[in-house]
């Protein structure tokens, strides 16, 4: 047990911070959340710089672009972009969390090469198109259907939620190659380019007001063969890869980000007035904020481990759920809190006065999509239970 | 004593129930999102129907019914989410012409406990008069005497609103008692409104847990989801009581306190509807996260509510205050 970072992490460190210092101011202020043309510019030019200065794909493999770094280097890179504000991952989620990774474990060599070193820098965004009408927490039950013809499997169905499949070059596509079998068994994970005839993408509105995900339409889509990740019907184990991915170490920087968030929250609270006294002179919010930083110091601890145990088997393990759980429920607590402290004044989503109300209320309201999207709060808890601590399975 | 809902109450309930589900569908509200959040022709039939003079005595031109009662049409109102300033507009309508008809429409502030800039006005753009409700007096006056800004993006689509930094002091309509009374009141309407968020949002999330499937089995047979819908059900019973003790308890303050009998209800009610909502977005996994769904509209009138006459900090500290 050992949290002392290394003379050469912290080497590391003041290089990244060095870095940083300069290029955050010059990368300028995000564009507004539904200017998506101008988001994609502002994301990808930024991982082109974190690339170009050697910082992209931190565990990466080095003939792909990537740093093959220690993971501790990693932990500090998070550290580092989440105490600088760097811009995050933004539309290369998909890509650079999940997709790109489960490449790297389950990809074929030209499959490598084709896409890890593009997705790095940020030359091709990803989406995923996983869930549908009737397979959402039971994501087995998917029906798209993929036939086997010649090179290509010919794709019919529909997918539902895919985050930025309107932006995306490429997705991870789940499809039915056996529909004889038990439903794990006849899944197949494909590389969809998004550009091939036949998809059909229809924006979805959010409670927020956005167009972030969409609905994917395919009607006689052909997807080479070539583009298949495992073996035909083994894509439930490869999907377990990529959930792990997204559930595990994909929230990893987001959580300090959460940090920087509580500050934000105390700033506000030491601005607004109640009476005749600052909100943050009421001892009731300062205990409550300081139960909530605690909280998140040993969610952080915890990720360290996670991380650190991840490291031996090359994929993150499940207790990347309890993780996933923890943080998603806390990011609802401190983005309500956030809220209640704007008072009257969150009645609107614009600023007012000095009071980020924008920043707030969008964090309050995307906040609630944590615990659904990638497997809902009450899945996380089932897969605790059955998966880590051996319970019976609920009664069919 | 019979706490239950007597015959002419439930007859009140089943009338507003029926207008409200055939006037204002889910779909009437997408259509107000989507436009100006108000509906003008909407406020003159529920001014028809008496929501406004319900407790206005009849020689008077009302009604001439109580708290209780106005507790249940404001439940009903909270269930579909009827929009406008509707506390407002019923607890003027015996000192402003054209209040109960709905030919006038009246909107205001809280400032009873609060009363520091930024003021957030709802509904100006509809507003014939602003009333301000002081500490030590409710004053009127005309919204073309204040300079506000539109804010854009309001939380609640249905409920559009204006910040302003000054405001003028207005001619006063009521004494420091009558003010008192009227923050009492207006608490327990908002609670009213609370609990009917409360209860729809339960509703819709069990109906929806009946319906949608997941492993070959309604959603609604995992015990983690009866548990939610179980507590919301519980939360929306507190909260239903509550309110209808606080309105039975201005009706006759001889039984109970009637401050904490008001702290009580718009504290559970707003506790109530914040976390049902919040549990029916849940409970719809991705639709709920959708605009298509209402689910978020629950929530994001909850927020209003909660930042109406009093928040649940505020009457948690009263009660504190009362009961010691
Ligand atoms: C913002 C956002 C982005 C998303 N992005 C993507 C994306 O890019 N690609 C993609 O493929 N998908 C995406 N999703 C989809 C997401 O993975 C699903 O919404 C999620 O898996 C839940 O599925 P569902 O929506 O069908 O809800 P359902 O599965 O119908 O769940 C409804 C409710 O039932 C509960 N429930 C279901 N089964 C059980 C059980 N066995 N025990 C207890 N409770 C249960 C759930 O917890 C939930 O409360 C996204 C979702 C959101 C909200």
């Amino acid at each position: 047990m050992d949290l002392r970072y290394s003379e050469s992490d912290e080497k590391f460190r003041a290089e990244l911070r060095a870095w940083l210092d300069d290029a955050v101011p010059a990368h300028g202020e995000p564009p507004p959340t539904d200017d998506w043309d101008a988001r994609c510019v502002y994301d990808t030019g930024w991982q082109r710089k974190l690339f170009d200065a050697g910082y992209a794909g931190i565990q990466w493999p080095r003939e792909y672009g990537g740093r093959d770094a220690s993971l501790t280097e990693q932990l500090v890179y998070y550290e580092e972009i989440a105490r600088a504000s760097a811009p995050y991952v933004g539309v290369n989620f998909v890509g650079l969390l999940h997709g790109g990774p489960t490449v790297i474990a389950e990809g074929t060599d030209a499959q490598k090469a084709k896409h890890l070193q593009k997705i790095l820098r940020g030359e091709e965004i990803w989406c995923q198109g996983f869930s549908e009408p009737v397979a959402g927490s039971d994501l087995a039950a998917l029906q798209t259907r993929a036939v086997r013809d010649g090179d290509d499997y010919v794709v019919n169905g529909h997918k539902i939620w895919c985050s930025f499949a309107h932006v995306a070059q490429y997705g991870e596509l789940l499809v039915r190659t056996d529909p004889d079998v038990r439903k794990h068994a006849g899944i197949t994970w494909l590389i969809l380019p998004m550009d091939t005839p036949g998809i059909e993408i229809r924006p979805l509105p959010t409670l927020v007001g956005e167009g972030e995900f969409s609905e994917v339409f395919f009607e006689d889509v052909r997807v080479p063969v070539e583009n298949r990740v495992g073996d035909e019907n083994d894509g439930w184990r490869v999907t377990n890869v990529t959930l792990r991915f997204e559930r595990g170490t994909a929230f990893a920087s987001e959580m300090i980000q959460l940090q920087h968030f509580l500050a934000d929250l105390i700033a506000l609270a030491r601005k607004v007035t109640r009476h005749e006294s600052h909100a943050w002179d009421d001892r009731a919010l300062r205990l409550e904020v300081g139960h909530l930083a605690a909280e998140l110091d040993a969610l952080w601890a915890m990720v360290k481990l996670s991380v650190c145990r991840a490291n031996q088997t090359g994929v993150p393990g499940l207790e990347g759920s309890a993780i996933k759980l923890y943080y998603t429920e806390l990011y609802q607590r401190v983005a309500e809190l956030a809220t209640r402290v704007l008072g009257r004044a969150a009645l609107g989503r614009s600023d007012i006065g000095d009071r980020p109300n924008k920043m707030i209320l969008n964090k309050m309201l995307q906040s609630l999509s944590l615990t659904i999207a990638a497997g809902t709060s009450q899945i996380q808890r089932n897969i605790i239970a059955e998966r880590i601590l051996g319970l019976p399975k609920e009664r069919k | 004593m019979d706490f239950r809902l007597n015959e002419d109450q439930e007859a009140l309930q089943d009338g507003v129930r029926s207008f409200c589900s055939a006037r204002v569908p889910h779909d009437v509200l997408h259509e107000l999102a989507a436009g100006e959040g108000f509906d003008r022709a909407l406020w003159r039939e529920l001014a028809e129907m008496g929501v406004f003079n319900l407790c206005l005595a009849e020689n008077e031109g009302g009604v001439g019914l109580g708290m209780a009662d106005a507790v249940v049409v404001f439940a009903e109102m909270g269930r579909v989410l009827v929009p406008g300033p509707l506390i407002w507009t019923h607890l003027a309508s015996g000192f402003i012409d054209g209040a109960a008809t709905g030919e006038t429409v009246v909107g205001g502030l809280d400032l009873y406990s609060v009363d520091q800039a930024p003021y957030v006005i709802e509904h100006l753009d509809q507003l014939d008069v602003i009333l301000l409700l002081r500490r030590e007096g409710v004053f009127r006056i005309d919204p073309r005497e204040i300079s506000a800004r539109a804010i854009p993006d309001p939380l609640d689509p249905l409920t559009p609103v204006h910040e302003c930094s000054e405001l003028p002091k207005g001619e006063r309509v009521l004494d420091r008692d009558d003010a008192m009374q009227f923050r009492l009141e207006a608490s327990v309407l908002a609670a009213a409104l609370q609990f009917g968020i409360a209860e729809a949002c339960q509703e819709l999330a069990v109906d929806y847990a009946k319906t949608r499937e997941q492993f070959d089995r309604p959603i609604g047979s995992f015990q983690a989801l009866k548990h939610i819908l179980a507590d919301m059900f519980v939360r929306q019973e507190i909260a239903r009581a509550a309110a209808y003790a606080a309105g039975a308890t201005l009706d006759d303050p001889g039984v109970g306190d009637v401050l904490r009998a008001a702290s009580s209800a718009k504290l559970n009610a707003g506790d109530a509807a914040h976390k049902n909502a919040r549990a029916c977005i849940q409970v719809h996994g991705g639709m709920g996260y959708t605009w298509e769904v209402p689910a978020h509209y629950y929530l994001k009138r909850a927020w209003v509510l909660e930042n109406s006459f009093g928040s649940i900090d505020e009457h948690a500290e009263q009660m504190a205050s009362l009961i010691s």
